[in-house]
């Protein structure tokens, strides 16, 4: 819920300011770049400390990435994902929030973004199986 | 369409986000990245799913309370048209699935975390979509 309203309050709900802010050449929002700093001022102390904790409250563990390594997938899944975010001016979030407005075109946007987390998964899921045969066969 | 620069409610918005993803590390231990929380419901519907629904159903929940307090709902202002609309979610659902992460995931809390892959793809996927809004919006216009 304070997610949601943090993306409310901030305008990052509204595709216009999102592309407002990645048209550096034209009239620059730089909202977007107060929002990140707004929640890094948060984030960054609070999760240095939380994570000196052995445990969180309700779960055995911290399940976080503790991968290091900057490998092609890493990279260009984060262009592609920037493609369709100037495309639209939505990332999942935002996009996610805004289906309670009832609004045709984000819909289509959220059900294409769930098809192409599913065509990614099956793809690579057929890739690793291809890998595995090829090794072992 | 142009908008203007609010930088106060950006600040109080962000800080509101970060509270979010402060208290879902410290009581489920988890990483408040929506596309993963998303993917996780589509890929294993089966195991904790809980805490993936309520944290979606809070977005809404979220933007509900907005529309309470404010007493209107909030601009959402798109040009794009559908089958930009279709193209950009194909994308933004491939591209975080593959690059494992979003703005919240990678850009909020990866960040926070100093996860040189996280700073990697932030920068990566905010050049790109400067890049797709500049070919759009000065090259192709």
């Amino acid at each position: 819920m304070l997610f949601g309203l943090g993306l409310a309050i901030s305008g990052m709900v509204n595709p216009a300011k999102v592309l407002g802010f990645l048209d550096v050449a034209g009239n620059w929002d730089p909202t977007l770049a107060f929002v990140m700093l707004g929640a890094l001022g948060v984030t960054a102390p609070a999760f240095y400390i939380i994570l000196k904790r052995p445990a969180p409250w309700f779960a055995p563990r911290f399940e976080l990435s503790t991968r290091k390594d900057i490998e092609p997938r890493l990279v260009s899944g984060a262009a592609l994902f920037g493609v369709g975010w100037g495309l639209a001016g939505l990332c999942p979030g935002p996009a996610v929030t805004d289906l309670v407005t009832i609004n045709g075109s984000v819909a289509l946007f959220v059900a294409a973004m769930l098809a192409g987390m599913l065509l990614h998964d099956r793809m690579s899921a057929h890739w690793q199986s291809r890998f595995a045969a090829d090794r072992s066969g | 369409m142009q908008t203007t620069f609010t930088p106060y409610s950006g600040l109080l918005g962000g800080a509101l986000i970060g509270f979010a993803a402060v208290l879902l590390l410290v009581a489920n231990g988890r990483i408040a990245g929506i596309s993963s929380i998303i993917g996780g419901l589509l890929t294993r519907p089966t195991t904790d799913i809980g805490w993936r629904i309520a944290f979606v159903c809070g977005l809404g929940l979220g933007a509900c309370s907005y529309r309470l307090i404010a007493g209107e709902w909030f601009a959402v202002d798109s040009a794009a048209t559908w089958p930009v609309m279709l193209t950009a979610g194909l994308f933004v659902g491939f591209g975080t699935r593959m690059g494992g992460g979003c703005t919240s995931g990678h850009g909020v809390c990866g960040l926070a975390r100093l996860s040189p892959r996280s700073l990697v793809a932030t920068l990566v996927f905010m050049a790109s979509g400067m890049l797709t809004v500049f070919v759009t919006r000065h090259l192709l216009d």
